[in-house]
């Protein structure tokens, strides 16, 4: 039997990816989460982070800023208006989206959700940067 | 009877427009293979999304704590209508249809004593409305300066219902505009937004799966009901695009054969009338010559 399931990643204007994975790591609102084949029905929030799709032959990663997930009958689905492919992604791109970020991040009109969700944004851009 | 000098202008004059309605026809052409192309991509998201908020309606078991945007305000007493048409004209019927449907809407919530907004993208669509409904316009978008309509335009208009809708400003909230079909069909719609539709139907189907939330159902559907609004939006958007281009194209074709048919029938009469005067200065010449 196969260990399979499939996962689909949708943005408003294109259907970026549809695969067949046996493991999708997101990165949930509330932490990081591993989804297998057979997980229950599921639906939640993105923060910014990283999505790891790991097939058959190989892992795929994406940088996703926000969205939504769904889960259900064996069908990951992905919608985000704010995916990047990591192979799309050049160091220089990065230290630009770090440091807009880090100055956002300085300024004390923003509410505690938007820090939260800013300093995981510079986490994992950081961690990809390394 | 035009002299034979007036129909030779005549017929190089629909000649040209002939021109014109060719290079635009097939302007279109190209364009709507782009825009019908974007619109069937765009198609999966909204579905997606409205599923999504579907299976979420169903687990609410308590309508009355319900996100307004969802359930609605309980009144319907003032109804917003979003208007959306196309920036440019020269595309058959397009803008007419959907104006047509939203004033016939537009006269049933007023002959049902409701009160009436409305919001208008695009400029054809304005012209139109604005002379008989003016006074009920509340807001005007124009994105006739973009190439390309993003996802950021259908926020902003997005946005902006939902701002009015958090002021309590409307009850309903309608989105008038074309379904692309394939490219001779388009067919205009009105779709509700706000409160979110309930698709019967859909929700017997799927009503066996109970899902898990991370964080609470209200948190997400406090999240992702005004992504929707904007998800609609540019689906709406989308489709139109693609619309207006098979529109143009399809009227743009009907004008050159109208225009090869005029010229064919100018180009009858020209040569009737060349070989008449032809005959009648023979006539001239033969009688003149018998009588001498």
């Amino acid at each position: 039997m196969s260990e399979n399931f499939t996962v689909e990643i949708i943005s408003p204007d294109k259907s970026i990816l549809k695969a067949e994975a046996n493991e999708v790591t997101i990165p949930s609102y509330e932490g990081q989460m591993g989804i297998l084949k057979d997980h229950i029905p599921l639906i939640t929030f993105l923060r910014p982070g990283l999505i790891i799709i790991k097939e058959n032959s190989g892992e795929k990663k994406f940088f996703i800023e926000e969205g939504t997930v769904e889960f259900s009958n064996n069908n990951l689905l992905i919608l985000t208006s704010t995916v990047k492919s990591l192979d799309s992604l050049d160091k220089n791109s990065i230290d630009i989206i770090i440091k807009t970020s880090e100055e956002k991040i300085s300024k004390d009109e923003i509410s505690d959700k938007e820090k939260y969700l800013l300093s995981y944004k510079i986490d994992t851009l950081k961690t990809i940067n390394q | 009877m035009p002299s034979l000098d007036d129909l030779k202008k005549r017929i190089k004059s629909v000649k040209s427009t002939q021109k014109i309605t060719k290079a635009m026809k097939m302007v279109a052409a190209a364009k709507l293979k782009k825009a019908q192309e974007n619109a069937e991509k765009g198609r999966p998201y909204s579905q997606k999304m409205q599923n999504i908020i579907l299976n979420l309606t169903k687990s609410i078991n308590d309508p009355e704590n319900a996100p307004k945007l969802l359930v609605g305000t309980g009144k319907d007493k003032i109804n917003l209508c979003v208007v959306l048409t196309a920036d440019r004209g020269l595309c058959g019927g397009f803008n007419s249809n959907i104006c047509k449907l939203a004033k016939t809407k537009f006269e049933k919530i007023l002959s049902e004593g409701k009160e009436l907004k409305i919001i208008t993208v695009g400029t054809k669509g304005l012209d139109q409305i604005k002379r008989e409904y003016g006074k009920y316009v509340i807001k005007k978008f124009s994105f006739k300066n973009k190439k390309q309509i993003t996802f950021s335009e259908a926020e902003t208009v997005g946005n902006e219902i939902i701002n009015l809708f958090k002021q309590n400003q409307f009850d309903k909230c309608i989105l008038f505009y074309n379904n692309f079909k394939n490219v001779i069909t388009q067919i205009p719609q009105a779709q509700q937004i706000i409160p979110a539709e309930n698709n019967s139907s859909k929700e017997k189907e799927e009503s066996l799966t109970s899902y898990e939330f991370e964080p609470e159902e209200d948190e997400i559907l406090e999240d992702l009901l005004p992504k929707n609004i904007s998800t609609q939006v540019f689906k709406a958007f989308l489709e139109n695009a693609a619309s207006e281009q098979g529109s143009r194209m399809t009227a743009m074709d009907n004008a050159t054969r109208n225009a090869g048919e005029l010229v064919d029938k100018l180009t009858i009469n020209y040569n009737r009338s060349r070989q008449a005067s032809i005959t009648k200065e023979l006539i001239e010449i033969i009688s003149g010559a018998e009588s001498l």
